[in-house]
């Protein structure tokens, strides 16, 4: 050892006034990181500066080594709500000794600026517009650097005023203060507003007349729907009250009598009505069109929810965090009992659980603040569409729908949906991910800090894309179906919103391998554009990449064994995937088994109607003749006997629109049709599993059928015959369909368990990892947790992104960012 | 039908079979080739392979296939079409009645569309080699002056009109070829347009664009016309003819009849105030009874062909790589 120091290496003490450059990494810009990081070095009396830069946040501060440890432990604990800090690096610094404490402003250019998400309301806003004595009682538009818009207002970067629609209003001199005061909590608050200087709200009829006269609502005016019972006579009853304060009071009333009102909220309009209102909850059913498509709810406050949900420490944190998703919730058995009346069955037919969220704008907490009952809070579009974001589509659109508009001027620039997420195991499951939660940028695990800028542009249906660079992916908020006029054109406007956003140039475009899917015809034209590199992905290899990355697997950790059940994709052989186990990591990938394929007599009309599905897998696992021998005399095949099925065989055996798959939301699909459940057709995707579910969740905890599995074939192939054979057994003897629902899942969980521990065997592997949408069934996902656990292995599963398709671009993006160049087109063979 | 020896006695039984039923006054020259004087105008000529199974279907077969699909094309410059070329590709062991089946067949279709088979050729192939027979033809026709018809003349504010029911013919093959028995037989709607094509530019002389949505059906034809006029098209569902029984049979079968072929039906272009003028032209045509104004020509740089649907939601009708392949997830 040398008894030689450098200049930089000096004996020091710790009463001695050092300076030091602290390096912090993270989510630190634009969330309030440099006011926070002012007020601790003046709270502790230290002198120094803090900017943004390239790498993060950089803090030069001068103390007693002491004192700077004690500053960036409170730094850590006092990271700003929407912050996130990922590392800290400390460094001696040469310079003399400023005076006081500054920020510094950044260099124009240095700064990656990026945007972060919509947050809800913060307790100190929400605080602000419940006292009659502050400026902004009751302003529907309060936020703060903590809470308030983001990404649903963003045109440009960097991400300043000018850049959003906020650019429409000018700062009063108060509110111009509060940006201008690193000591205040509205310092550098992009959209900070207040009742002189902001957005306003207003409430409007069809006609856009405002409904909010003088001496209050008229009911020859509010009553725009005669259908609605005792609309009018409440209407005509309730005008002698007191006239409303505002717009979002009177909108409470009219909702109270049970109207729907559409409401403009942060990234696009709800339809909104009384949820406990039979008759206004099926009114909007048939005006929107939707027949069976559970309505979000949303309530005042946890209380509310408490009364009518099961709610666990966890599912409380989930809803009252700034994401404020919508979060799934199992009803309580005796909820009625606790409000004024209970959730009118039309808001979740079929189902067992309530979707949930919390009032996540000052608008919403006023709106609801007198609501001790739910209120629906359902997408402002028709069915099948993306919401309106827009007032003038919103008065156009939704003229069938609405009864009256609560409108603001505040533009929604980006449409941004609710996020969707419910608890398993004490983790957060999404189901989609968008506002509150995108654009955050997800840290990815070791290896990925050199890869090369990727843009992923994700599936077809429940669409989000995904950039790739410096080892952290950002993937877009949930854009939607892409064969919808409007999603398609928006999905196109997002790929260079988000290019822009973030400054990505893409050096390598992944897309899915399907030949028609929007989203890799976009990729294809991109990357004949702009000369970046195209890599094709195939479908359910990208469900590993999602959940691999999702659990931040190390980019050299090595292959695991992957189970991915989907509804479909295209396989690398050119039929339809949905029912695999894969061997692999980020680089390559081989099929290693599959559910034994079957056809789809109808292509996506057997999607759509699971007798299809049923007729098909009983003769493909038993054969037709067979089953009518032995089980012909059940109500399910009797019913498929009054069926076309002699055409259905045609198709089948002569090859007539019948695609061969391996489906397992098929096959789901299948046995909800043998238990009468969906049997013609669904109203919206996956119900028929959905209903299956909460069928089976009645009888949990009775053996289960088992699957064949065949080893001898190669892949390895799951083989349905025993399991329907046992099921139709069951049926005959009147074995109650809940029973044979809970079998079911249960036979399916051991099954995959089974076949994930004899591969994990065979390749000496202890990992297996599940994706697909087919395991956002919590019922199998448990069960099949519970099972892999039970054989030793050790589990990857999605927390951060869904584990359908709304994950599938962090998959495409970490796979192209990594994989050789000819990645789809030859996977691993053998080892 | 043989191949090899015994040809030359097949070869004049062909012949004759020929100059019986496409009998005209060039083809009886005997030559090799057809001479003839141009008829005054611009000319123009279209050819197309006609492959088909099964050989004769409901509504038609390929002799008549074979006329009605280059006539048509032809047709569709606005043009009157006058003479055809034909090139048989027989397989050995077609039976000889099914060829004179076939020939009568094309013969009494081009007297009917008005021209003149006047040029042929037969090849015979092994057996196995060949799907029954094979029948290219070449059309020649003339356009009226003033009339400029072209798939890139389509234009924002345009209007949109099929002549008639769409899906009959693919219908019709599919359910014949793979013995699909439905309650209804599905006819093919094979029948040569130039007459339609007559009236309608002698009611609209500028039409901006014709085509018949042949392969692909509707959907594909008009994502080539929204390319090649770089425009979008907006058309509604409600409003596209479709019978009942190809609709249920669809439905049945899964597939979208916008793309399923159609071979006696044409798509039309023209502007948004001359539509009606065109609609009724076409209505008053036998071959247009069922004419329908469907939908209308935007500016769109994403050159979408989008619907709307019955139920309001607007979706787009894109090209497809190959079969329809479900994209659901
Ligand atoms: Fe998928
Ligand atoms: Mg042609
Ligand atoms: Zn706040
Ligand atoms: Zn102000």
């Amino acid at each position: 050892m040398s008894n030689h120091h450098s200049s930089s290496q000096r004996l020091r003490l710790h009463t001695e006034t050092e300076g030091e450059s602290i390096r912090v990494r993270g989510l630190v810009q634009g969330v309030g990181f440099r006011p926070t990081v002012w007020r601790l070095a003046r709270a502790a009396g230290l002198a120094g500066d803090v900017c943004n830069d390239g790498e993060g946040v950089l803090i030069r501060l001068w103390g007693t080594s002491a004192e700077i440890d004690a500053f960036c432990h409170a730094l850590m604990i006092e990271c700003p709500p929407l912050g996130r800090i990922d590392g800290i690096e400390r460094r001696p610094c040469e310079a003399p000794a400023p005076d006081s404490f500054r920020i510094v402003e950044s260099e124009a250019g240095l700064v990656r600026t990026g945007v972060v998400a919509d947050a809800a309301t913060c307790e100190a806003c929400a605080a602000e517009i419940a006292d009659p004595g502050d400026r902004r009682y009751r302003y529907p538009f309060t936020n703060c650097t903590h809470c308030g818009p983001r990404l649903s207002i963003i045109r440009a970067i960097p991400y300043d005023r000018a850049n959003t629609s906020m650019a429409a209003f000018q700062l009063c001199p108060a509110c111009a203060a509060e940006y201008a005061d690193p000591a205040d909590r509205r310092f550098h608050a992009q959209p900070n507003a207040c009742p002189v200087c902001g957005p306003k709200v207003w409430l409007t009829d069809a006609e856009g007349r405002d409904l909010l006269a003088a001496d209050g609502l008229k009911p020859d005016v509010v009553a725009a729907d005669d259908e609605t019972p005792g609309f009018a006579e409440a209407a005509a009853a309730t005008a002698a009250d007191r006239a409303p304060r505002d717009a979002i009071e009177a909108a409470s009333r009219l909702l109270e009598r049970g109207a729907i009102v559409a409401i403009k909220g942060v990234g696009g309009f709800h339809l909104a009505c009384d949820a406990t209102n039979p008759a206004a909850v099926a009114t909007l059913r048939e005006r929107k069109r939707r027949a069976a498509k559970p309505f979000a709810l949303m309530a005042r406050d946890l209380d509310v929810v408490r009364a009518l949900c099961e709610l666990s420490p966890a599912e409380a944190e989930l809803l009252s965090s700034t994401v404020a998703p919508i979060v799934l919730l199992d009803q309580r058995v005796d909820g009625a009992a606790k409000t004024s009346g209970p959730v009118a069955a039309e808001v979740a037919p079929g189902q067992s659980a309530l979707g949930f969220m919390l009032p996540y704008s000052p608008l919403h907490r006023l709106l609801l603040q007198d609501w001790d009952r739910p209120l629906v809070m359902t997408s402002g579009n028709l069915s099948d569409e993306p919401q309106c974001i827009d007032n003038a589509d919103a008065l156009t659109r939704l003229a069938g729908i609405a009864d009256a508009w609560l409108l603001h001027d505040r533009e929604i620039v980006n449409r941004v949906d609710d996020s969707v997420a419910r608890v398993i195991q004490v983790r957060t499951r999404w189901l989609r991910r968008a506002r509150g939660a995108a654009p955050m940028p997800l840290a990815l695990a070791a290896g990925f800090e050199a890869a090369p800028r990727v843009l992923a542009l994700g599936g077809e249906l429940k669409n989000s894309l995904c950039l790739l660079s410096q080892g952290q992916a950002t993937l877009s908020q949930h854009l939607g179906d892409l064969e919808e006029a409007r999603t398609a054109r928006e999905f196109e406007r997002t790929v260079d919103l988000y290019q822009a956003l973030f400054e990505h140039a893409p050096e390598i475009i992944a897309v899915d391998c399907h030949p028609d899917y929007r989203s890799s015809a976009l990729g294809r034209r991109l990357a004949a554009e702009t000369g970046a590199r195209l890599v094709e992905v195939q479908h359910h290899a990208a469900h590993l990449g999602a959940v691999l990355a999702d659990a931040e697997w190390p980019l050299d950790a090595g292959p695991v064994i992957g189970v991915i059940f989907d509804g479909l994709g295209y396989g690398a052989d050119q039929t339809i995937w949905g029912g695999e186990c894969l061997l692999g990591d980020y680089r390559q990938w081989q099929r290693i088994g599959h559910l034994r394929p079957f056809a789809l007599p109808g292509g996506e009309r057997a999607i759509r109607e699971p007798w299809r599905c049923l007729y098909a897998q009983l003769e493909s696992s038993l054969g037709w003749p067979q089953c009518v021998e032995r089980w012909g005399d059940l109500e399910s095949l009797r019913a498929l006997r009054e069926r076309p099925i002699a055409l259905l065989a045609e198709m089948i055996q002569k090859g007539v629109n019948a695609p061969r798959t391996t489906s397992v939301g098929r096959l789901f699909d299948a046995l909800a049709a043998a238990l009468g459940i969906c049997v013609d057709g669904i109203a919206y995707e996956a119900q028929a599993a959905i209903e299956l579910e909460t069928l089976a969740r009645r009888a949990l905890g009775e053996g289960g059928y088992a699957f064949a599995i065949d080893t001898r074939a190669e892949p390895w192939q799951l083989d349905p015959a025993p399991m329907w054979s046992a099921l139709l057994d069951d049926l005959a003897a009147g074995v109650p369909a809940a029973m044979i629902a809970a079998r079911f899942h249960a036979g399916l969980a051991e099954t995959v368990a089974e076949l994930a521990a004899r591969a994990a065997q065979r390749h000496g592997l202890e990992t297996v990892a599940l994706s697909g949408g087919v395991f956002q069934n919590r019922t199998l996902f448990e069960a099949t947790l519970k099972a892999l656990r039970a054989r030793g292995l050790q589990v990857l599963t999605h927390t951060r992104v869904p584990a359908n398709d709304g994950g599938l671009a962090l998959g495409q993006a970490a796979i192209a960012a990594v994989a050789p160049p000819i990645y789809a087109q030859s996977p691993l063979r053998g080892r | 039908m043989s191949h090899g020896s015994g040809g030359r006695a097949m070869a004049q039984l062909i012949d004759e079979l020929f100059r019986v039923h496409l009998e005209n006054a060039l083809l009886a020259q005997g030559n090799d080739q057809a001479l003839f004087e141009p008829p005054p105008g611009r000319l123009v000529t279209s050819t197309d392979g006609h492959v088909i199974s099964p050989l004769f279907f409901p509504g038609g077969d390929i002799g008549a296939l074979a006329v009605h699909g280059t006539v048509n094309d032809v047709a569709m410059a606005g043009a009157r079409p006058l003479y055809l070329t034909a090139s048989f590709i027989l397989e050995e062991g077609l039976p000889l009645a099914d060829l004179e089946r076939i020939v009568a067949s094309m013969g009494a279709a081009a007297r009917a569309a008005g021209v003149q088979v006047i040029a042929g050729d037969t090849k015979v192939v092994e057996r196995g080699k060949g799907d029954g027979c094979f029948i290219s033809t070449t059309g020649i026709g003339v356009v009226p002056d003033g009339i400029q018809i072209s798939g890139d003349r389509a234009q924002p504010g345009d209007a949109i009109l099929v002549s008639g029911s769409l899906g009959d013919h693919g219908v019709a093959i599919l359910s014949k070829r793979e013995n699909l028995g439905f309650e209804t037989e599905i006819a093919s709607d094979s029948q040569s347009l130039h007459d339609l094509v007559a009236a309608m530019i002698e009611a609209v002389p500028d039409i901006h664009c014709l085509r018949d949505p042949t392969r692909g059906g509707l959907a594909t034809t008009l994502n080539e016309l929204a390319l090649q006029s770089r425009v979008g098209m907006q058309i509604r569902e409600p409003a596209i003819p479709i019978r009942a029984e190809v609709s249920a049979a669809c439905e049945l079968l899964g597939l979208d009849p916008l793309y399923v072929a159609n071979e006696g039906k044409l798509i039309a272009i023209c502007a948004g105030d001359r539509a009606e003028t065109l609609l009724a032209a076409m209505r008053t045509h036998p071959k247009g009874r069922e004419a329908a104004i469907i939908g209308q020509v935007v500016t769109d740089p994403h050159q979408f062909v989008q619907m709307e649907t019955a139920f309001g939601g607007s979706r787009i009708v894109d090209w497809l790589a190959g079969e329809q392949l479900p994209r659901i997830c």
